[in-house]
Parts: C-alpha cells; sequence; structure tokens
C-alpha cells in the first residue's frame, strides 16, 4: 500500500499523457470466428475511425458469441467493462437498467428514416443503434407450392391460420418431404423468441403485458395463448415439423437437399437458397393467425457503456459507423438488411428487384421487436422452455402457466425492473 | 488375471484378440469418425453420417478444413496459451498437494484431523457453484508484477493458474496412495537423521510414480476443458484457451462442421500426447517398485 | 498411532499451509460466499440492493404440498367416466389464485398415482428443481456401480500377457483423455435421430429390424443415452486405477490359490477382491463425485430437455445463477448439492469403514 500514491501519480503521468496524443477506447464484438464479411467489415470500420480523426483510437477485442453475454457479465461484476458495447437488441434495456450502458446522447435527427428494428430505446432513451436489421420469412420454394396448389401468399394477404395448417396438410399428404415445415428447433437460445413470439403475438398472447410490464398473467397463459399453444404442439404431434431433437445439420441444410418444403428461417441464410434454387426461391410473410402478420425485430446493436470514462469519443465512434456507406457494406458483405431505404437502393441485394428485396419489405411493415424490459433476458429463457417443452408433449395449459408464474416471480424478485 | 501364462493354443488366442478388438472399436469408433470427418467436405460429412463410410477415408479427402480452421481462428494461439496454463497448474498441483498429503500421513500435528476432514468436504463443492464469489475475490486481489503492487487478476494467466492449483481430490489421491507406504521407511530414515523435506524428496516421492501420474492426468484434464472460468475471467484473445475457442466454429450460425473436427482433432492431440508420455509410469512403476500390498 | 518420530507441529504446518492455504482462499471462502448469497435475494446484474431474505431461497426450492383430487362428480354424485377414464378437475383450479387453499399457490404437479376414486398428487413449489434431484441421484446410482464394474471388467481384460496388449491399454483409455466437451459433440451426432450413426448401425447389425429411436429427443431414451454415454467416456480412467491395483497384488497369492486348485471364481473371490479394497473404495468415491458434477453432457447435448427429462443440479445451479441472473438461486442449489453429498459421502464412509 506504500507505493499506492507513487504509483497512482505514475500512473496518472502516463494517463495524461497519452491523452495528450490519442485517448485508446476499448470496443468489444461478439463475432468471433464468423467467416463471413462481419468481422472484417467491423474491423474496417474500426481502422478508419482511427484514421478519421487524432483524438482516440479504438482497439477492438472479439469473443465468441456463445461467450459474449457471460463475458460482458462477468466485466461488469469486476468492474471492468470496455468503453463501447456491441449489444443484441432485446438484451440491451436489461444491460441498461443495469448500469452496464449509458444513454446514447446522439441528436436523434441522425436516425431519421430508420427501420423502427435497429433502434435501441429504454426509458424514453436511445441506448444502442444498430447498423443492420435482421427478418424472418417462411422459406420455400415457387414450384414446391404450385405443384400442391397452395397460394402464394404477400404482404397484404398472407396465408390464414387454416390455409396454413391446410397447406401443411396437403405438403404432408404429398409424400415428397420429411417434414413439410422446418422451424428451426435445432437452434436453441435466442432463436426461440426472436422467431417464434411473433406466431404467438399473432394469435393474440404476448410473453409478458407490455402495458405495464409487471406481470404475464393472462398473456402468455390466457385462451389466445393457449390456442398457440396446441397449435404449436399439433404442428409435432401431426408430424409437420421436426422437433427438439432436430439435427443442426438439418437445420442447415434440409430445405436445400429436399427434406424440408417451407423452412421458417433468417434472411441470413437466403443467399444460399437464391444460389440453389434461383427465381423459383421464394421468401414469404408470416401467417396472420388473427391478429396480424408480424415477425420479429432489432439484431446486434452498438453503445456506450455505463462506467466508459471516455463517452464522447464512444459517441463520435457509433456516429461514424452511422453512415449508408457502411449500412451498405454491411448488407453487402453479410447479406444482413440495411437499415435506410437509402442504403438498400445501393445495396446488392436489398435494391429494387434485388434478390432479398422482399425482406425489407418484411421488416418496414411486420417488424415487431421483443418486448422492452430488463426482465426480457429470464423472459426468453422461460419462453424457450415452455415451447420446447410444449413441443415435447408437456400439457399446455399447465406448461404456460408455469412460465407465467416463474416470469411473475423473477419480475417481483426484480422490483418491478424500473418501469 | 494377473497369472494368465502366455498361452499359444491358436483358438483361444485368437478368441482373446477378438474380445480385445471387439472392446477396441466400442472405445475408438467415434473418434475415428472425428478424425475422419475432419477431412471431409461439410456436404460429404453429414451424408456419410448414414453408412460406415463415417468411419472411412474415402471421397473427397483433403486438409481443407484444417487450413480453413486455422484461418478462421488464431488455434496455435489457443493450444499454447491451454498447455501453458495447464501445464504450470500441474506442475504447481503436484508438489503443492503432494506435500499436503504427505503432512498429513506421516507427521503429526494439532488441527491435522479436523483440517483433513474440511479439506475432504471441500473435495464435493462443484467449482461452477463458486465462480461467481471467486469472481468477486480475483478482482480485487494485489500482485507484485513488474510495475510494483498492482490490484486485481483479471485478463492475466494466473488468474486461470493459481485458483486450481490445490484441490481435496489430488490431495485425498495422494494421501491414500502414501497410506500404503510402508511406514518403517520413513521411520528408519527419520531414526537416521533425515529432515522431513528429505524424506519428502528422497524417499516418498521416488516411490509415487503411479500416483503423480493419476493425479497429473485428472488435474490436466480438468484444466484443459477448462470453460466457463476462462470465459468470465480472461478478456484478451492472446490469453484465450482452447475450450473458448471452440465457439469460434460452433457459435456460427451454419457451422461448419468440418473445420469444428478438424479443430477438435488438434485440440486433442496434446492431451493425447501427455498420456501416452505418461502411461508407462501409470501402470507399469506399480508394478516394479513393489512396494504396495 | 501417534510416536514421538513422527510427532512434528511446525515441519506439519509448514508443509500443509501451501495446500491448505490454497484450497481455503480459492474454495473455501467462495463457498462460504456463495452461502452468504443464498440468505439474500443478490443478483448477478440489478441497480436494486440485495436483502437479506433468511432461507426463502431454500423454501422456494423444496416447498411441497400433498393433495387428494376428486373426480368431476354428475348430479347423482358418481364420478364421471369418459372413454373409460374418470374425468378430474383441472388441478390449475386449485393451484391458481384460489382462496382457499393457500398453501397450493403456485405449485406444480410433480407426480401423482391413483387410489380409488381418487388421484393423489404431490405438488412442489419447484418441480424443475425436483426433477433435477431425481435425475442427479439416479444418474449416480446407475453410473457407480456400473461404472465401476466395467472398468473392473475391463481392467481383468487387459491385465492379460499379450503381444500389443498395451496398445490395446492406450486404445480403451483414449475417451478419458478427449475433452467432455468434444465427446458430447460427437456423440450428438451419434445420436441424431431416424437415419444417425447408431440407428443405422444398429439396424445393420439387426438387418433391418432396428427401429430408430430418438436417442436424446425422447424423455425415455435421453437420461439413459447421456448415461451411456458417460461410462463410455470415463469408464478408461478407473479401469487404469484399478489395473495399477491389481498390479499390487502379490503373484505369490495366485501361485499359491493355484496350487490349492481353486477355481478362477475362487480365485478372484478369495485373493483378488480382498486385495482390491482400498481401490475399490477410492474409485467408488472419485466416480459419486464425478457423477454429482455431471454438467457439460447436458449443456451440450439436452440443456436439461427434453421434458426435463435431463435436468441436473449442477445444470441448474449454472442455469439459474449465469443464465437467469439469479446469483441466490443458484448459490442455493449449489449449498444443497454440497449437503447432499456430504451426507452421502459420510455414508458411504461409514459403510466402508475399516472393521478392526
Amino acid at each position: 500500500m506504500r507505493y499506492g500514491p507513487i504509483l497512482a501519480a505514475a500512473m496518472l503521468g502516463g494517463m495524461a499523457s497519452a491523452a495528450a496524443a490519442q485517448t485508446e477506447l476499448s470496443l468489444w464484438y461478439h463475432g468471433a470466428g464468423s467467416a463471413n464479411a462481419e468481422e472484417a467489415l467491423v474491423n474496417q470500420l474500426v481502422e478508419e475511425f482511427n484514421a478519421s480523426q487524432s483524438d482516440y483510437t479504438v482497439v477492438i477485442e472479439t469473443f465468441p458469441q456463445g461467450a459474449y453475454n457471460d463475458a460482458v457479465g462477468a466485466a461488469a461484476l469486476a468492474g471492468k467493462l470496455p468503453d463501447i458495447l456491441d449489444v443484441d437488441g432485446p438484451v440491451m434495456p436489461n444491460w441498461a437498467w443495469a448500469g452496464y450502458m449509458q444513454p446514447l446522447g446522439i441528436d436523434e435527427a441522425k436516425l431519421d428514416g430508420f427501420l423502427p428494428g435497429p433502434i435501441g430505446r429504454w426509458n424514453g432513451e436511445v441506448y444502442s443503434v444498430g447498423l443492420w436489421d435482421a427478418a424472418v420469412a417462411m422459406t420455400t420454394r415457387r414450384s414446391t407450392l404450385e405443384d400442391n396448389g397452395i397460394r402464394v401468399p404477400t404482404l397484404d394477404a398472407p396465408w390464414s391460420l387454416e390455409e396454413f395448417n391446410g397447406a401443411l396438410a396437403t405438403l404432408k399428404a404429398s409424400g415428397k418431404f420429411e417434414y413439410p415445415l422446418d422451424l428451426g428447433m435445432a437452434w436453441t437460445g435466442e432463436w426461440y423468441p426472436y422467431a417464434f413470439s411473433p406466431l404467438l403475438q399473432s394469435f393474440g398472447g404476448d410473453i409478458v403485458d407490455r402495458s405495464t410490464y409487471q406481470t404475464a398473467e393472462g398473456v402468455l397463459n390466457g385462451d389466445e395463448a393457449i390456442a398457440f399453444g396446441e397449435w404449436w404442439q399439433s404442428l409435432f404431434e401431426m408430424g409437420y415439423a421436426p422437433g427438439t431433437s432436430q439435427d443442426a445439420a438439418d437445420r442447415d441444410t434440409g430445405l436445400l437437399n429436399g427434406k424440408y418444403a417451407i423452412a421458417w428461417n433468417g434472411n441470413w441464410a437466403a443467399l444460399p437458397v437464391v444460389e440453389a434454387f434461383g427465381d423459383d426461391a421464394l421468401f414469404l410473410p408470416a401467417p396472420d393467425f388473427g391478429n396480424g402478420s408480424t415477425i420479429g425485430a432489432a439484431s446486434w446493436q452498438f453503445g456506450v457503456s455505463g462506467t466508459s470514462e471516455h463517452p464522447d469519443g464512444a459517441r463520435a465512434f457509433i456516429e461514424f459507423a452511422l453512415q449508408d456507406r457502411w449500412f451498405t457494406a454491411f448488407s453487402d458483405g453479410t447479406g444482413l438488411i440495411p437499415v435506410t431505404a437509402a442504403a438498400a437502393a445501393d445495396t446488392q441485394n436489398y435494391k429494387p428487384g434485388g434478390a432479398l428485396e422482399v425482406f425489407y419489405g418484411l421488416s418496414e411493415a411486420q417488424a415487431l421487436v421483443r418486448p422492452v424490459t430488463p426482465g426480457y433476458l429470464v423472459q426468453a429463457k422461460v419462453f424457450e422452455k415452455a415451447l420446447a417443452d410444449i413441443a415435447n408433449g408437456a400439457d399446455v395449459a399447465d406448461t404456460l402457466d408455469a412460465a407465467v408464474d416463474e416470469i411473475n416471480e423473477d419480475i417481483e424478485a426484480n422490483n418491478g425492473y424500473g418501469h | 488375471m494377473a497369472l494368465v501364462t502366455p498361452d499359444n493354443h491358436g483358438l483361444r488366442l485368437w478368441t482373446r484378440y477378438s474380445v480385445l478388438v471387439l472392446v477396441a472399436v466400442i472405445f475408438i469408433f467415434p473418434l475415428l469418425f472425428m478424425a475422419m470427418s475432419s477431412l471431409k467436405p461439410d456436404q460429404q460429412l453429414l451424408s456419410d453420417t448414414n453408412s460406415l463410410r463415417a468411419f472411412l477415408p474415402v471421397g473427397d479427402i483433403s486438409m481443407q478444413n484444417y487450413t480453413d480452421a486455422f484461418e478462421r481462428a488464431p488455434i496455435g494461439v489457443f493450444v499454447v496459451n491451454s498447455v501453458l496454463i495447464t501445464g504450470a497448474t500441474v506442475l504447481f498441483t503436484l508438489f503443492v498437494c503432494s506435500l499436503a498429503a504427505f503432512s498429513f500421513v506421516f507427521l503429526e500435528w494439532s488441527g491435522r484431523g479436523l483440517i483433513f476432514s474440511i479439506l475432504l468436504a471441500t473435495l464435493i463443492i462443484p467449482y461452477e457453484s463458486i465462480f461467481i464469489p471467486l469472481l468477486l475475490m480475483v478482482s480485487q486481489l494485489p500482485w507484485i508484477g513488474t510495475g510494483g503492487l498492482e490490484w486485481g487478476w483479471l485478463n492475466t494467466y494466473r488468474v486461470q493458474i493459481i485458483p486450481f492449483i490445490a484441490d481435496g481430490l489430488s490431495i485425498f489421491l495422494f494421501v491414500q496412495y502414501f497410506k500404503d507406504l510402508p511406514r518403517e521407511l520413513i521411520e528408519a530414515s527419520r531414526v537416521e537423521g533425515a529432515s522431513w523435506w528429505t524424506i519428502y524428496r528422497r524417499v516418498v516421492m521416488p516411490l509415487s510414480g503411479p500416483v503423480i501420474a493419476t493425479a497429473a492426468i485428472l488435474k490436466f484434464l480438468f484444466m484443459y476443458n477448462q470453460y466457463l472460468w476462462p470465459l468470465m475471467v480472461v478478456q484478451a484473445e492472446e490469453i484465450r484457451p482452447v475450450m473458448v475457442g471452440l465457439g469460434y466454429f460452433t457459435d456460427q450460425l451454419n457451422v461448419p462442421w468440418g473445420e469444428v473436427m478438424a479443430y477438435l482433432t488438434v485440440i486433442t492431440i496434446p492431451v493425447l500426447a501427455f498420456y501416452l508420455s505418461l502411461q508407462r509410469v501409470f501402470i507399469a512403476s506399480v508394478a516394479s517398485t513393489g512396494v504396495k500390498g | 498411532m501417534a510416536s514421538k518420530l513422527t510427532r512434528s507441529n511446525r515441519a506439519g504446518w509448514l508443509m500443509a499451509l501451501p495446500g491448505v492455504g490454497l484450497i481455503a482462499t480459492f474454495i473455501i471462502v467462495p463457498f462460504f460466499l456463495a452461502f452468504g448469497f443464498s440468505l439474500t435475494n443478490q443478483r448477478l446484474a440489478s441497480p436494486n440492493p440485495t436483502e437479506y431474505v433468511g432461507f426463502e431461497n431454500y423454501s422456494d426450492l423444496l416447498g411441497m404440498a400433498f393433495f387428494t383430487l376428486e373426480p368431476e362428480r354428475d348430479e347423482a354424485g358418481n364420478a364421471v367416466v369418459e372413454d373409460g377414464e374418470i374425468q378430474y378437475p383441472r388441478l390449475r383450479k386449485f393451484t391458481r389464485n384460489n382462496p382457499d387453499y393457500p398453501n397450493l399457490q403456485g405449485k406444480r404437479e410433480w407426480f401423482s398415482w391413483q387410489s380409488g376414486e381418487n388421484r393423489k398428487v404431490v405438488l412442489a413449489s419447484d418441480v424443475v428443481f425436483m426433477k433435477a434431484l431425481v435425475n442427479t441421484v439416479t444418474f449416480v446410482l446407475v453410473v457407480a456401480p456400473l461404472q465401476s464394474a466395467l472398468a473392473l471388467g475391463l481392467a481383468l481384460l487387459i491385465n492379460q500377457k499379450l503381444r500389443g496388449i498395451s496398445l490395446f491399454r492406450a486404445i480403451y483409455f483414449m475417451p478419458v483423455v478427449v475433452s467432455i466437451v468434444v465427446v458430447s459433440l460427437l456423440w450428438k451426432f451419434i445420436y441424431s435421430p431416424g437415419d444417425g450413426l447408431l440407428n443405422n448401425l444398429l439396424s445393420g447389425l439387426t438387418f433391418g429390424l432396428w427401429q430408430p429411436l430418438d436417442w436424446l429427443g425422447n424423455p425415455s431414451t435421453a437420461l439413459g443415452s447421456i448415461i451411456l454415454m458417460s461410462v463410455w467416456q470415463g469408464v478408461g480412467f478407473h479401469m487404469v486405477i484399478w489395473l495399477a491395483g491389481l498390479q499390487t497384488i502379490s503373484p505369490t497369492l495366485y501361485e499359491a490359490a493355484e496350487i490349492e486348485g481353486s477355481s478362477k471364481w475362487q480365485t478372484f473371490r478369495y485373493v483378488t477382491w480382498p486385495g482390491l479394497r482400498n481401490t475399490a473404495v477410492l474409485i467408488l468415491i472419485v466416480i459419486t463425485m464425478q457423477a454429482f458434477a455431471l454438467y457439460a453432457q447436458i449443456d451440450v447435448m439436452t440443456s436439461g430437455g427434453p421434458l426435463d427429462s435431463t435436468q441436473v443440479l449442477v445444470f441448474q445451479a449454472v442455469e439459474r445463477g449465469y443464465g437467469k441472473q439469479d446469483i441466490s438461486g443458484g448459490s442455493t442449489i449449489s449449498v444443497l448439492l454440497f449437503l447432499i453429498v456430504l451426507a452421502i459421502s459420510l455414508l458411504q464412509r461409514w459403510l466402508t469403514r475399516e472393521r478392526t
């Protein structure tokens, strides 16, 4: 301890001289090992930002996605957060509430013309912004539908519940497919609430009551939710969709090699489908089960950590990233959806007539963010387990009741999560 | 059984070998699948699982997956880190735990019984359950570094090593083994005036080949397989170990299975080498010393 | 056998100190902190202050209730029967917001059985925890004897003097040196449903008679599949420990047995087995400890599913503590696990105590 003051002085001296030159900003990013262009583009973004000004140097540290949230949690606990955080959209409110993040404080005029998903708001303030968005579609082949006399739905006239069930029955009866529908049950984790809670919403239910965010009672276990649950269970009972033991490899290739007729899949997986089927590839909106056709929104975004000593620098970096040319570059590189219409017009896949143009429409028209609450982290896990259990034959009402209880107990244990 | 003498009766010999081979097949087939799959492109790898081809180097065979895997992640860095961290821990463990066990078995001191019972009880605390309090602790611990006194152990090699040096199981293994060593040997040395340190070093440890090998292998496997802890305490890629590196492959949307298999094969090699280097000590020395029983 | 020769406080303490000190610092202190957390509402991330809650976390996990469910009755008072099955009111009528049954509030059915017309139901506050507890105990009860017996069998098998035996020894040991995470990933392929590797192999061996199983996707086979894989992975290690034990048995004992004309079984029973006593205790304890710590296989292969058939305690502790940010809940499970294993190991020590 004797050396404390001397050391502190020495370090402060060191820092001061560094600050005179350049302040180092740390950035954590979740995509280690992604072979696609995303990681390379993030690196390029950092390099160009560093070259564009002389006050700050951003230093990037990458993590494998599965480890990222736990690493951030541990770092927060130990008081070692970086300056700039990469955060999954629906997780942001939790991090903001817990103090891991601070309001972005950028001029909101810069966000004009953005899709709704990529802007992360909590308690009336913007905490995070995404450079891209993602969307999900019923992916299939035009010929598959036409051969079986199934109508091709549109954004204005999506399939109804009966139509959709009928289509699945027809495809099953055709005997040409192992399963008519691939829901991607092999992808555990965030995929479940992201991809399946919009289906529940279309039935009229939800994960949590969004008017107060204080309870899930009546929303996740009401009549509409039970109707959804019964339908969900029937998909597996009738052999329409592979269940939780689906092989991850089948999820990746099942549609392409004809095992499955329709796949509920994201735009990130769309390019191989276009390559394989060309004009025959179809990306269709979610069915309308009674309360409109919706899909999930919000992907990974950037924000400023709560303990950053240089929020100005972090903000400068994020503002630097909010340029159409970056949106275009990320979209071209990764197949993800650009966040503004202007950027979309310049992309290979989302420009008018582009192979994935339809996804921009889906995102614009149907996207609904997941519940905006710090409790989402737990709610997502509870929802995932409930859906897996129901798929495996658990009693629907009892399972949803149990899920409601767990969600409510968690909200209570956290004093209402600050809503 | 041990008495079995070489039996040259053709048929019986043949039966014995077939049993041995059959059991060997059961133990080796998943590993064979791993190694062979690492040589195949993803499409073929997956379709081959429908037949015995999964275990054969057939079709489109190449080292492409290895090339791709090394491009995707700094595998060399991960392996070196893991070997370093694991190796250092194993060395410290062997010393610290055998020394403690020596004290428990051969020396009488006040509090010995009580402390040993407490140590035995710690054997059943799963590490996963104490990681969060442990994290809070190590983030505050002091260290004398190159620049003098510093606080906090996060993001270092030592935070991956020091907390795991001593554990109840390793001490217990040594204790069980030491108990069977002839006490007369120790007492004789004591009479001759040898210090405890000398007895430990010159008498007991040279007789302890098998238990050293056992404890070393157990610790090696435990350390090499660490995932949750390094994930929590290490942020820099330069000091990241192999199991966290696995996420570079499996956390992708379209998992590159061929590269996964290549990575799994690569990270298995150091452990296999470690075992093979110890196998002789592990088994043979027990028989040769003839100390026990 | 205290003798003056071995009595030495200073040397004893000095030699034990590094080990004891490290364990105290890095295991015992954190464990007491974890115990402390279990008496609070500590969260991983929260702006709310931490509060002392006493043993509430424990009662939340262990709360149980017993309830007799009477059948639905028609106007005449007879039980309603449809399709040959007695109809009961739904349990949720009693467990949700029913002021008449405050003790059932929020509880769920754990298991039930038929008793005459009535159904006896055992409810639990935390059914998932109860299932995890039962699965963990089941896993230990199956794996401990199975793995030690198989390991002994293998040890006897490779304790022969045959050309190339050390190669077989190495092969049998191979799964041990492969990380359990790696092994779990590989076996996920092997257990793949439909035309997965194992189904295909079995189908080939039975000339197509085998009906493909969904090994990990079916609640009745999932835990069994994980047990099988765990034994496969771990058995080699214990084989080697047995082998070391076997080789300490003096050959003269075997020679004596042969001279007296004892059968193979008698030799095993009266020569081999008594010589393995210490080894047996060691192996049983090590396997039991390892089995209670079951985690990686579950994390990689099933995440506790399907229908909680592979939930286990350590997985639940991690899932709650980290996944759901509920440090206090996760810590509570860890403390309970510790108490359970402590009780069992005391029992084991008592059962295997040396009778003098």
